[in-house]
């Protein structure tokens, strides 16, 4: 991890407490307050027009899809809603930011007092208190690459693309569960609806708040933030970084500035950010130009209907079906892989067998060979995994025999009953034909016999080995170790 | 005809126009010539549309006319565009340096509007920088004089759009009004000046100086006119959130000569210690005048309005040191050169940019908005401007306007009031309120000193222009002021 570390004992002195605000980008095709496309990676500023470029006498309109989503994102964090709630303007000048201005939430923000649930370090469940979620425009970016004469260029592209900022309260206790959080947040963002929540397109930033206090204390330390986490990952080095930055200079007396910090992937350090830039006074007034966001209760109650099942619901559903958390956690954090594996309950599929089915036998094949379980070059379908699934509940084919059927139906796309004729793959479970087999391997394996008679129980393996081989694996395996032990009686 | 065409008023225009008695076209020239004569004595225009386009604009309305096209409502009208409009094409310098070669890639809605309701549009007029001012001495380009008195200022900030169309330069004009830059111009310059309610005309396309306030409304020759420019720019507009959904009605069929069964309030806010007694004598009369048109006035009260002027000048100022925030060297208008960084470039572009007016309000209302100073001024601010908004409401809950005069003195001399800008801002002083309730009102003449017009002035209730409309426009057919010219070079003369 980071250069300096903590120790056990530093460890049980101090606390960490650290506290995230989170922005996300709203999965909208336009922009907060004007018509413009926010698809990510055009040539720069290309999507702009008189609103987002801040032209003399262009004005903000509200786009109610993003409110509609910002809504939806609220309510799947059990959000307090205030239908009243209102645009502000927070100043500050910077060349990204077009009008001098952002307009924000920031005295009536969209939601207040919410809750997340997850699964923090070691499976403990946790829960995280959200502060507040408001909604906002995002700026700008300023860029160095392919300028001349070390110019400073304005990509405005992005400035107006709506966000959400979600603050959670200092209720993380450390690293690893700062990471789980913002995964879990992640997660429920993407089953809402709201976001395609990807870090690395910056559709997803996470800020962190971290202080240290001694055990047992119920103040907070000096707040530091640290800003540049650009990855899950990252931000858990960060924070374990900082974690231990702090506690060695409190053990050595010292006392923490509070200040912003910037993560330095590559070195595995925080440093001090410029302090000029937090002298910051955002002059925070009502946006004149905005009414109040004026939510319906019958919006806010038809949104909230709307939402689908949510992780954590997704998650107890699959248990109580019998799945091992693990195993329903690895489902419920694919929603791609829940949706699947959903299908094929609805087609019948026994829960904990279709699991182990799509996640092992499908899932190995399809990541093996790169492709998604929601993508077309996927030719199982749910139902046909379903009915594979039930083919070996059956007995007509046993499990071995069933991976070379999944084998042909990613090639060919064909149902496992046609793959199971065509290949002639049917189990064998004729008494008599299975007798006969054991009856021709006792005959051609004497010394086997021998051995068996003379008590080595385990020659008998070998002769059901036999007749396995000689049906080329189709004889039901529990038939065949019968017939050997009745034959040699 | 004994006048030339670029006197009409614009229903007069229209009226020629319908019967055939004259081209768009004439209009046109005769306004253009009429530019060329007292322009250089009035400035009231920043920048002046190419001769050839302003008549092909014209030849469009006669092309429209020849294939028997429906006239619309503003046929071959002569307008002028406060330059702080965005017109496509035309520079909207706000008068300042800062926005120094931006010209608009867009119209303004109610510049759109008003091409469409088919007016013929000359280009952009005088202001006060950004609209911050009362004599339109702070543009930064140059002043603009009062086509009564050529010593006097025309009043502002649209000073320019008041003197086009007294000095007979435009027909109409659309002017902004954000604590009193209509009414108060169209009182010193003897024209009419309407500001609407707020939200009764899209502020899309109107370079913002105080969001919450300001507003875009005609000024114009006469109250008719008023209506109608009013009528073709009103209306919901889904690119400003802040415009509203209330219907326009038809404002001319507003116009009544008499004013039996309506109740007119005269403040006596309005004409406190600091009203100039021959404003305060004209008012008077004018209440006179409305009685005899049936009336029933009588006096009343507004007991805040003495602190709007206060609660203006925080609001104005940081709503605009929000607004200006935006000019800052990187994508438009002046960029100072030579600048090693952002930081230098951006404090340099605005030192340069601005004059020194925006820079005081700017100051202002960054002080005001700032931390731990914003309960004091912005907070206090926003209580007094409730409060005033209830006195209104009581008083138009007793009265179907309230009267009184659009300024304290008529206009001032170049230089009277530019060394203190506490007189200058006391000039607003009786129009400021109107603003911060987001009413409509209306300045029409009511009466000369010493050859200077005086300004009635003129309150309706919220989304009630019809009975503004229709109070000025029989106080106008009986007191029959409007039809006076100001004495300039040329005036009253046909057009060669």
């Amino acid at each position: 991890m980071g250069g300096v570390g903590a120790p056990a004992e530093t460890a049980r002195r101090w606390q960490t407490v650290i506290g995230l605000e989170v922005h996300v980008e709203l999965a909208t095709r336009s922009k907060m307050f004007c018509r413009c496309s926010t698809a990510f990676g055009a040539p720069p500023n290309t999507q702009v027009c008189p609103v987002c470029l801040a032209l003399p006498g262009s004005l903000p309109v509200p786009n109610r899809r993003a409110i509609e989503l910002a809504l939806r994102a609220a309510l799947a964090l059990r959000c307090e809603i205030d239908p009243d709630c209102r645009w502000d303007r927070k100043n500050y000048h910077y060349p990204d930011l077009p009008k001098g201005y952002q307009i924000t939430q920031y005295a009536r923000p969209l939601g207040r007092g919410g809750e997340l649930t997850f699964a923090g370090a070691g499976g403990a469940s946790r829960t995280v208190r959200i502060r507040r979620l408001h909604m906002e425009e995002d700026t700008g970016k300023s860029t160095h690459e392919g300028m001349p004469g070390g110019a400073t260029g304005v990509d405005l592209n992005r400035a107006g693309v709506p966000l959400i900022e979600i603050v959670s309260e200092p209720d993380l206790r450390g690293p690893e569960d700062a990471r789980l959080y913002l995964q879990a947040l992640r997660l429920l963002l993407l089953y809402a609806g709201v976001s395609d929540v990807r870090m690395e397109e910056g559709s997803l930033r996470c800020d962190a708040n971290v202080s240290l206090r001694p055990a047992g204390s119920s103040e907070l330390g000096a707040l530091v933030e640290i800003k540049n986490m650009n990855s899950f990952r990252s931000v858990q080095r960060a924070l374990e970084y900082e974690e231990g930055r702090q506690a060695a200079a409190l053990d050595a007396g010292e006392r923490i500035a509070r200040e912003t910090r910037h993560w330095d992937e590559r070195r595995g350090i925080t440093f001090p950010s410029r302090s000029k830039e937090e002298a910051h006074d955002y002059r925070y007034f009502p946006e004149p130009d905005l009414g109040a966001v004026g939510l319906a209760p019958a919006f806010i109650e038809d949104t909230r209907r709307s939402l689908p099942e949510l992780p954590a619901d997704r998650q107890a559903r699959y248990e109580a079906l019998g799945l091992p958390g693990y195993d329903a956690g690895v489902l419920v954090a694919d929603p791609a892989l829940a949706a699947y594996f959903d299908r094929m309950l609805r087609a019948g599929a026994a829960a904990r067998e279709g699991a182990a089915l799509l996640s092992v036998e499908l899932l190995g094949r399809l990541n093996a060979a790169g492709i998604g379980v929601d993508s077309p070059e996927c030719r199982v379908h749910p139902e046909q995994l379903a009915a594979l699934q039930g083919l070996i509940a059956s007995g007509s084919i046993s499990g071995k025999i069933a991976k070379d059927v999944l084998d042909e139906m990613l090639a060919t796309g064909s149902d496992p009953s046609v793959v199971v004729q065509r290949k002639g793959l049917q189990q064998i479970s004729d008494q008599g034909a299975i007798g006969e087999a054991a009856r021709a391997a006792i005959a051609a394996n004497p010394q086997s016999v021998a051995d068996y008679r003379a008590g080595k129980k385990q020659a008998a393996d070998f002769l059901v080995g036999q007749v396995m081989k000689a049906t080329r694996g189709k004889a039901n395996p529990g038939l065949v170790r019968e017939a050997i032990a009745r034959e040699l009686g | 005809m004994d006048v030339a065409p670029y006197e009409w008023p614009a229903h007069q225009v229209r009226r020629a126009l319908a019967a055939g008695q004259v081209s768009a076209r004439k209009v046109a020239e005769s306004a253009l010539r009429r530019i060329d004569e007292v322009e250089p004595a009035v400035g009231a225009f920043l920048h002046l549309r190419a001769r050839e386009d302003v008549l092909a604009d014209a030849d469009a309305v006669d092309a429209a006319i020849a294939r028997g096209a429906t006239l619309p409502p503003l046929a071959g009208v002569p307008a002028a565009i406060k330059a702080n409009m965005c017109m496509r094409g035309v520079p909207a310098s706000c008068a300042s340096r800062v926005l120094e070669g931006f010209v608009p890639p867009y119209d303004a809605t109610a510049v759109g509007r008003l091409r469409a309701a088919g007016a013929v549009i000359l280009g952009a007029t005088n202001m006060d920088e950004f609209a911050m001012g009362s004599s339109t001495e702070h543009s930064a380009d140059h002043v603009t004089r009062n086509p009564w008195d050529l010593g006097r200022v025309p009043g502002g900030s649209s000073g320019g759009a008041a003197a086009a169309v007294a000095a007979g330069e435009a027909t109409i004009a659309l002017g902004s009004d954000t604590g009193g830059s209509i009414r108060q111009p169209a009182a010193f310059c003897g024209t009419v000046g309407l500001k609407p309610t707020y939200g009764r005309v899209s502020r899309y396309g109107l370079v913002a100086f105080a969001s919450s306030l300001d507003q875009i409304g005609p000024l114009t020759r006469d109250v008719r006119d008023g209506a109608l420019v009013l009528a073709a720019i009103a209306g919901a507009d889904p690119a400003d959130a802040t415009c509203a959904a209330e219907p326009s009605p038809d404002y001319e069929a507003a116009l009544r000569r008499d004013c039996r069964g309506l109740r007119a309030g005269l403040p006596v806010e309005l004409l406190g210690g600091g009203t100039a007694p021959e404003v305060r004598s004209s008012v008077m009369a004018a209440a006179d005048l409305l009685a005899e048109l049936g009336a029933e006035v009588d006096e009343c009260s507004l007991p805040t309005v003495p602190y709007a002027l206060d609660a203006y000048y925080v609001i104005a100022p940081a709503e605009a040191s929000s607004n200006l925030a935006r000019y800052d060297g990187v994508r438009y208008g002046r960029r100072a050169a030579g600048a090693a960084d952002y930081v230098e470039m951006f404090g340099r572009t605005r030192g340069e940019g601005f004059g020194p007016e925006v820079r005081r309000r700017i100051m202002l209302g960054t002080y005001a908005l700032s931390a731990g100073y914003y309960d004091q001024y912005y907070g206090r601010a926003l209580q007094v401007r409730t409060r005033i908004c209830q006195d209104f409401e009581a008083a138009l809950a007793r009265f179907d306007v309230l009267v009184g005069p659009t300024t304290p003195s008529p206009a001032f001399a170049f230089g009277e009031k530019t060394a203190d800008p506490l007189q200058m801002y006391a000039s607003d002083v009786c129009t400021v309120a109107v603003n911060l309730a987001g009413l409509p009102a209306l300045s029409l003449p009511c009466g000369f000193h010493n050859g200077l017009p005086l300004g009635l002035q003129v309150i309706g209730r919220a989304w009630d222009e019809e009975t503004v409309l229709r109070v000025a426009f029989a106080f106008e057919q009986a007191a029959d002021l409007t039809r006076r010219r100001p004495p300039l070079l040329g005036a009253g003369r046909m057009g060669g």
